[in-house]
């Protein structure tokens, strides 16, 4: 059943955890807390294992040391029974979209229900279509298979696949990148409103800054293998840390900003 | 809701049939949806999750209450019990309303929670399309079926073809820029499908001919012409069994590669890259795959026919007692450089089959995992099927030029 929402409990809860790869320590003591109910953004320069660390979460690769929790249990010590639980209340949108090639978008859509509910074959087909529908798709894309997808397509089709069993939590690997910036305007958008109409609590790899602004409630920086500073947008702003700087008020920050006071 | 406790175990009257079997399935599980149905007035509470792991129990009480509601007039919905809702919910709730509305019942939604509202709405607009007409004609259906074989077979023949007749083309614009071949590739590919392949062909061969010397020995033992066994198996070696074997294992073991890598080359655009740079993919990709393909067939065909032959007076030896200097002898007898020039005359072309036809399937391949393991394995069905046939034709001509 799902918890009593509280807005103080951390539903994602990760501490001290330490990630070594090829014998360097990737993540060094990193900490980090994400409350029910927030889009948090995590962003970081290529390469500072910003994605290892959702990976980690998602228990896709091996930490030596630090404790994880992620809604109440803590995932090192979970055995296979209580891990798929929490599996089951998680939704992952990888960064490729990591459709299945050989199903149909509807089959994607629908492979989680099928693996872990009991459902008759019109409620699932009206399910899938609702959900597909929900991220902005028509129909009629249903028996296409995710070769003859664009890009955009593939992340709304892995998006709805995320969300396929209702989660409360969803990881999001730089969803935007990779879309014109419409796209990815619209693609802020749908979460946002996919966001508030589910309730989520929403995770999000990113390197875009307008995602940043506007749809993330808190931005969490990852540099030399530690979160040097959480807080909203005017923190970030505020923050003296030479990366932060250059990375929120540079020369394309800039531009947007002065794009938006224009507007 | 006091009144509504317990309500469904004493249904009211005007329950139709499929209602009542239905309901009865419903209560099986948790109780999300209850009725009240008094005379042409229906009521309806609704509690608990209505969520995904509720779904299935949710639809049959969802299902029921739709065709209780045929029998009435009027109904009431009262939602401020439900604790949570999610899309299943959301979505059920939207069923609901919609079997009501085409019974064109008036229903009044009461004690709706804020919080539902965004999801119910989302649930609202979904599922509008009409779904196509899917009536299909079976005689119909199995002439397209029949039709779309017949148009593959002879697409298939046409890609072939095309292929052959690009690979010409390209081996003309080589000779006339001999710079421009890719030796380099050539002699790369030429490792792997000749050097690497040496060792399990010989292996094979040599037990091929020991299985075919030994098998006469024992049949012929029976008549007393156990020295026909050589014979038997000089020419059926020289002449077929050689390039055979060696041409079968060659299009499973390289024609198999050839289909995977260009096939995942295709996958990752890196074929349509080459082409947007000017190069020409058959030049670059295909011909010296093939050109090494056709070097390499005739060579491992020599060493498989050599091995077969030394497997099988090996056996002669061991198992028939017929001594190397007689087995040898015998061997020149009847053995003429006509029965070796036949056998290695068709590698070549064997060898231009595989290659054609694991490029063309390499090349067809799309997008998905699934797709790239059908076309290997058709590449190596067809490359097999293809060399027999070709073996067939080579011996009619043979026979007919009387070699």
């Amino acid at each position: 059943m799902l918890a009593p929402i509280n807005s103080i409990d951390p539903v994602i809860s990760v501490r001290d955890v330490v990630v070594v790869l090829n014998h360097q320590a990737v993540l060094d003591h990193v900490s980090l807390d994400v409350v029910r109910g927030e889009v948090l953004g995590f962003v970081g320069a290529s390469g500072t294992g910003k994605t290892v660390l959702m990976r980690t979460i998602l228990g896709l690769l091996p930490k030596r040391g630090g404790t994880i929790e992620v809604l109440g249990v803590d995932l090192g010590k979970a055995g296979g029974e209580q891990r798929r639980a929490i599996e089951r209340r998680w939704g992952v949108l990888f960064q490729q979209g990591a459709l299945f090639s050989s199903l149909t978008v509807i089959q994607n859509v629908q492979f989680p229900m099928r693996e872990y509910l009991k459902l008759s074959d019109r409620l699932m087909d009206e399910i899938a279509i609702t959900k597909l529908e929900m991220v902005g798709l028509k129909p009629d894309v249903r028996d296409k298979y995710p070769a003859e997808l664009s890009g955009g397509m593939i992340k709304r089709v892995a998006l709805a696949r995320a969300l396929a069993l209702d989660p409360e939590v969803v990881f999001l690997d730089e969803p935007t990148s990779g879309l014109d910036p419409i796209g990815a305007g619209d693609f802020d958008e749908l979460i946002r409103t996919l966001q508030q109409t589910l309730g989520l609590t929403v995770y999000m790899v990113t390197h875009d800054l307008d995602s940043l602004n506007e749809i993330c409630d808190r931005i969490a920086v990852l540099s030399g293998g530690k979160v040097i500073v959480t807080g909203t947008m005017a923190t970030m702003l505020e923050c003296e840390h030479p990366w932060v700087k250059e990375y929120f008020r540079g020369k394309r920050a800039r531009a947007i900003g002065a794009a938006q006071a224009h507007a | 809701m006091a009144i509504l406790k317990g309500v469904h175990e004493a249904p009211a009257g005007g329950f139709h049939g499929r209602g009542n079997t239905s309901m009865s399935v419903a209560l099986t599980g948790e109780p999300l949806l209850r009725s009240l149905a008094q005379g042409d007035y229906l009521r309806l509470a609704a509690v608990g999750s209505w969520t995904a792991q509720h779904a299935s129990d949710l639809e049959l009480q969802v299902d029921s209450a739709v065709a209780q509601g045929n029998s009435v007039n009027r109904i009431d919905l009262d939602m401020a019990g439900v604790d949570n809702i999610d899309t299943f919910g959301a979505w059920l709730l939207e069923r609901l309303l919609r079997g009501f509305a085409e019974a064109d019942r008036r229903i009044t939604i009461v004690g709706m929670p804020d919080r539902f509202r965004g999801l119910i709405k989302e649930a609202h607009q979904s599922n509008r399309a009409v779904p196509g007409d899917a009536h299909e004609d079976v005689l119909a259906s199995v002439f397209a079926l029949l039709w779309r074989a017949f148009s593959l077979m002879t697409r298939d023949v046409l890609l072939n073809v095309e292929m052959f007749g690009a690979l010409v083309l390209a081996i003309l614009r080589v000779l006339i820029r001999p710079g421009s071949f890719r030796l380099t590739s050539m002699v790369h590919h030429l490792d792997r499908v000749c050097w690497r392949a040496v060792p399990i062909i010989l292996l094979i061969t040599v037990l091929i001919g020991a299985i075919i010397a030994q098998q006469g020995i024992f049949h012929f033992r029976r008549f007393g012409a156990e020295v026909y066994v050589v014979d038997m198996l000089g020419i059926l070696v020289m002449r077929e069994i050689g390039v055979l074997i060696v041409a079968i294992m060659i299009a499973g073991r390289s024609g198999s590669s050839y289909t995977a890598e260009l096939g995942s080359m295709k996958i990752r655009e890196e074929v349509d890259a080459l082409q947007t740079m000017g190069l020409d993919p058959i030049e670059v990709l295909i011909l010296p795959r093939i050109v090494a393909l056709v070097i390499a067939l005739p060579i491992l065909t020599f060493l498989g026919s050599m091995a077969a032959l030394y497997g099988g007076g090996m056996v002669c030896w061991l198992y028939a007692g017929m001594s190397p200097d007689v087995f040898m002898a015998r061997l020149r007898e009847i053995i003429s450089i006509n029965h070796f020039e036949v056998g290695m005359s068709k590698a070549p072309f064997m060898a231009l089959v595989i290659g054609i036809v694991a490029s063309v399937e390499g090349l067809q391949v799309k997008g998905s995992a699934e797709s790239l393991g059908l076309q290997t394995t058709a590449s190596v069905v067809k490359a097999i099927f293809l060399v027999i046939v070709l073996d067939g034709v080579f011996a009619i001509f043979f026979a007919a030029i009387g070699k």
